[in-house]
């Protein structure tokens, strides 16, 4: 079903995924290929299989069949911390943040780790702040427009700043591949388009490519180049965001709504 | 970027200080201080484990281990060099607080406090039954030499103290540069969000592990350094009692800063003196009592107390 | 044979005795997760409590059971009086603050109490032995079993009985077991967590009180027996889980047993076995052995 160019070098393969927990199947017959900077939006009911097919990307789940590649190499089992480390990363439902430090603490140590090599003699002998890593942070700060929370302590920010600082936390070491989980849940309507706005505008500036999940449709066919549609565990549509939306059996099962699709769907 | 900051010149100088002082102090100063700064490396290997929200109350494991690894070789081995008897201390208390590491690094909280209680407990137990071990009454350790010079009854103290004073400035040094790395500063975010560390990429496991380890480590060199100073070694070094003394300097000191460990376990030796001369048949009261204030009115620590201060200071500087 | 009896038999009378010094214990971890240090001293008071009503009975000519009933009476009320003072007077105090960090208050209520002791019993030791001599002793085979032992027995199996019962079948058991379980669904729905709290450190204090009392005559009733038990009980409650009394029921006999049987078998082990088993059993069921872990709550 899919609709996308053939691509040569996708930054992300995925081919005949599945997911099995005993007899529950959680995913199943997934084939996705991503082209590098592409946008792509996961939309589906909860429980249909995208939270599983981003935990297989990321390495906390290993398929019971099948193979992910990213740039290439095979990746599928991986464990999670090395994928982390190859240039993948996500961000969180809700914002997992570190409450007592400031923004700018939060964001170099997550600068820092991302500069070591890993492995606990290296984590022992880099200083952290380190001025590669601060330069960094202040880059990456300046790049989500959180400046002027860049002293506050990440518990008294307000749940858009600290969803900003979360997704920037899982940029500021420069991944190639970034998995957004819900990146405006929990946002207030008049917010979200703003919020999305800017943080789609970050990641295109350092050519990441994005999987985005997301249940807000307007969001999604606003930002989306592509959009996955996931029922009962695997992809029931793929291709634009007006093809997706306006496919029958997307909107019979997953929207449940005839939507209007929105001129000039993508910046 | 310049590794020595004012607070290294500070304390190199404090260290001097400690050092050079000496001389002119009466003996049981200089003995009370001995035992102080031997404390403050266990109480420093504390203060690692408190900054990511774990309180050990088996410190006396190393403790003991440092000290019956110095009194075992001066016997069986016959060595007699301090510097030699305390490096050999410190390793094995390493050793074993690596091994231990594996363990105990999956645990957290409370979990974590009751396990390595239990271990300490356990050697306590093995020592109390061992005979060849002196059982209850424990041993002593014949008088040691520095690297061949043996020093008369007077200058031992102070050799002892000189001893102690440098293991402890290059502790201080070591876990001063630890708090700076990357591994060191995980400490606060591990405590706020451990998952999310995990999702940078960073084994919690494993930073954790090597924590036990250094406060392991750090911990051995204070029992190798108070069992010369002392002279003896008996299982009471490896009861719970003498880890909860060791928390309870931690408590005092609080675990802003290398310094508080120092400053800490001097204030603790100085007024567990006072408890024993004023008022001997209630100097647990005393204790208690303290420790109670402490936690009910100055929750981070001494060290707090000075970081305020200092904060008043920079604040009324023009 | 008779080595296997005699392990039996001093397992269980151990085990008695680690029961009842647990079960308070764990009950104020259950409802609470406080870990009480100043459990020992509740212990200890008892102890010495029961002495001086041995003390007044055996001046006052009183029958051997009404003196063991005064003695036990009076070594919970003490409990009861103290678990009162401190629970309203200090422990309120650090409510929801670090779990540690209350651990540490009652470690330094424990100092102060030890001292405490002294103030009022001085420094000597008592004995207060006439009960366990009043029970006199029966002939089974080849050994002789102290009857004092057979009723610490029996209390234990009480106590186990009448805590099931409790919880189970009364209005308050069943609130401490929804408080036990989560405290906060429990505020909401209405529950009187302060007055729980309360009630249960009492009751809790009392056990302990009690644990002291029965034991008095069995032991030399000195400064320091606090310090002891504390690790003693702690050991228990962390094989069986924080919060269980069947936990507790089934980590007193593991260790009594174990004891016993190192006591007659590998002597030298004896000290060490209670915190090799609790280690152990930590390293394969952290939480004890009927505590499952609480999935992380965001």
């Amino acid at each position: 079903m899919s609709n996308t160019d053939v691509n040569s070098n996708p930054i992300l393969a995925v081919h005949d995924l599945h997911k099995t927990f005993g007899s529950l199947v959680a995913a199943r017959d997934i084939n996705v290929s991503v082209p590098s900077q592409q946008t792509v939006g996961v939309i589906g009911a909860n429980g249909a299989g995208k939270t599983t097919f981003i935990n297989m990307i990321t390495g906390h789940l290993t398929p019971s069949k099948g193979n992910i590649l990213f740039e290439g190499r095979d990746i599928t089992g991986m464990p999670s911390r090395e994928i982390t480390k190859i240039g993948i990363s996500r961000s969180f439902q809700v914002a997992q943040i570190f409450p007592s430090m400031t923004v700018f603490d939060n964001m170099c140590v997550a600068a820092a780790i991302a500069r070591t090599a890993g492995g606990v003699l290296s984590n022992m002998t880099t200083p952290v702040r380190s001025e590669a890593a601060i330069a960094e942070a202040e880059a990456t700060i300046g790049l989500f427009q959180i400046d002027k929370y860049r002293g506050a302590t990440a518990s008294t920010l307000p749940q858009g700043v600290r969803k900003l600082l979360d997704i920037g936390m899982a940029v500021v070491g420069w991944p190639r591949l970034l998995l957004l989980d819900e990146p405006t849940s929990g946002i207030s309507i008049e917010e979200k388009f703003d919020l999305m706005q800017v943080v789609m505008s970050a990641l295109k500036s350092r050519k990441i490519t994005v999987l985005f999940v997301e249940h807000d449709m307007d969001i999604v066919s606003r930002f989306a180049d592509r959009v996955l549609a996931f029922y009962d565990g695997t992809v029931i549509a793929d291709g634009t965001a007006e093809q997706a939306l306006g496919d029958p059996q997307v909107q019979e099962l997953i929207t449940g709504v005839k939507l209007k699709t929105a001129a000039g769907a993508h910046a | 970027m310049t590794m020595v900051g004012r607070h290294h010149l500070v304390g190199g100088l404090m260290f001097l200080i400690a050092a050079a002082a000496a001389p002119a102090l009466p003996e049981w100063v200089v003995s009370l201080a001995t035992i102080a700064f031997a404390n403050a490396l266990v109480v420093l290997g504390l203060v690692v484990l408190w900054r990511v929200g774990l309180v050990s109350f088996g410190q006396a494991l190393y403790y003991c281990i440092g000290a019956y690894t110095v009194a075992l070789t001066a016997r069986w081995a016959g060595v007699t060099d301090a510097f030699l008897l305390v490096l050999l201390g410190g390793i094995g208390a390493g050793v074993v607080a690596f091994l231990v590491g594996f363990l105990l690094a999956r645990y957290r909280e409370i979990f974590f406090a009751m396990l390595s209680l239990a271990l300490s407990m356990i050697l306590y137990g093995v020592l109390v039954k061992t005979e060849s071990l002196g059982s209850t009454d424990g041993f002593t350790i014949s008088t040691p030499t520095f690297l061949g010079y043996a020093p008369h009854r007077e200058e031992l103290g102070l050799s002892l103290y000189w001893l102690t004073l440098a293991v402890d400035a290059i502790g201080a040094i070591l876990v001063g540069a630890y708090f700076r790395s990357v591994s060191g500063s995980l400490a606060a975010p591990i405590r706020d969000n451990e998952i999310r560390v995990e999702f940078l990429g960073v084994s919690v496991t494993r930073i954790i592990h090597v924590k036990v380890a250094i406060a392991g480590i750090l911990g051995g060199f204070g029992g190798a350094l108070a069992a010369l100073s002392i002279g003896h070694v008996d299982p009471n070094m490896a009861y719970w009692t003498t880890s909860g003394g060791f928390v309870f300097v931690t408590i005092l000191a609080g675990a802003g800063s290398v310094a508080a460990a120092f400053v800490g376990s001097l204030a603790f030796e100085a007024l567990r003196s006072f408890a024993y001369d004023v008022m001997p048949s209630l100097w647990q009261m005393t204790l208690g009592s303290v420790l109670l204030l402490t936690i009910l009115f100055l929750p981070d620590g001494l060290g707090s107390l000075a970081a305020r201060l200092r904060r008043r200071g920079e604040a009324n500087t023009p | 044979m008779l080595t296997a009896f005699a392990i039996f038999t001093d397992g269980l009378v151990y085990a008695a005795y680690l029961f009842i010094v647990a079960i308070g214990l764990t009950l104020i971890f259950g409802v609470m997760k406080i870990l009480n240090v100043t459990h020992g001293s509740f212990y200890a008071f008892g102890a010495y409590g029961a002495a001086t009503a041995v003390g007044i009975y055996t001046n006052a000519g009183m029958p051997a059971a009404a003196g063991f009933l005064l003695m036990m009476t009076l070594a919970m009320a003490i409990g009861v009086v103290m678990g009162i003072v401190l629970e309203r007077g200090l422990l309120r105090l650090v409510y929801g603050r670090d779990e540690v960090i209350v651990v540490l208050v009652t470690y330094a209520t424990f100092l102060i109490l030890e001292d405490v002791i002294v103030l009022i019993w001085g420094p000597g030791s008592y004995a207060a032995w006439q009960p366990m001599v009043a029970a006199g002793s029966i002939d089974v085979g080849a050994l002789v079993l102290s009857n004092y032992d057979i009723i610490l027995v029996a209390i234990a199996a009480g106590l186990a009985v009448l805590a099931y019962w409790a919880l189970r079948f009364t209005r308050f058991g069943r609130l401490l077991t929804v408080v036990i379980f989560d405290r906060e669904t429990a505020g909401a729905f209405g529950v009187n967590v302060t007055l729980v709290y309360t009630i249960t450190f009492v009751i809790g204090a009392a056990l302990g009180a009690l644990g002291g009392a029965v034991m008095a005559p069995k032991i030399s009733v000195t400064l320091g027996i606090g310090v002891e038990v504390i690790v003693l009980a702690f050991a228990v409650v962390a094989i069986g889980g924080m919060g269980s009394i069947e936990g507790a029921l089934v980590g007193a006999l593991i260790v009594g047993i174990c004891r016993a049987a190192a006591v007659h078998l590998v002597p030298q082990i004896e000290l060490f076995v209670i915190y090799g088993v609790m280690a152990l059993v930590l390293v394969v069921r952290p939480y004890g052995l009927f505590v499952r872990a609480q999935p992380r709550k965001i």
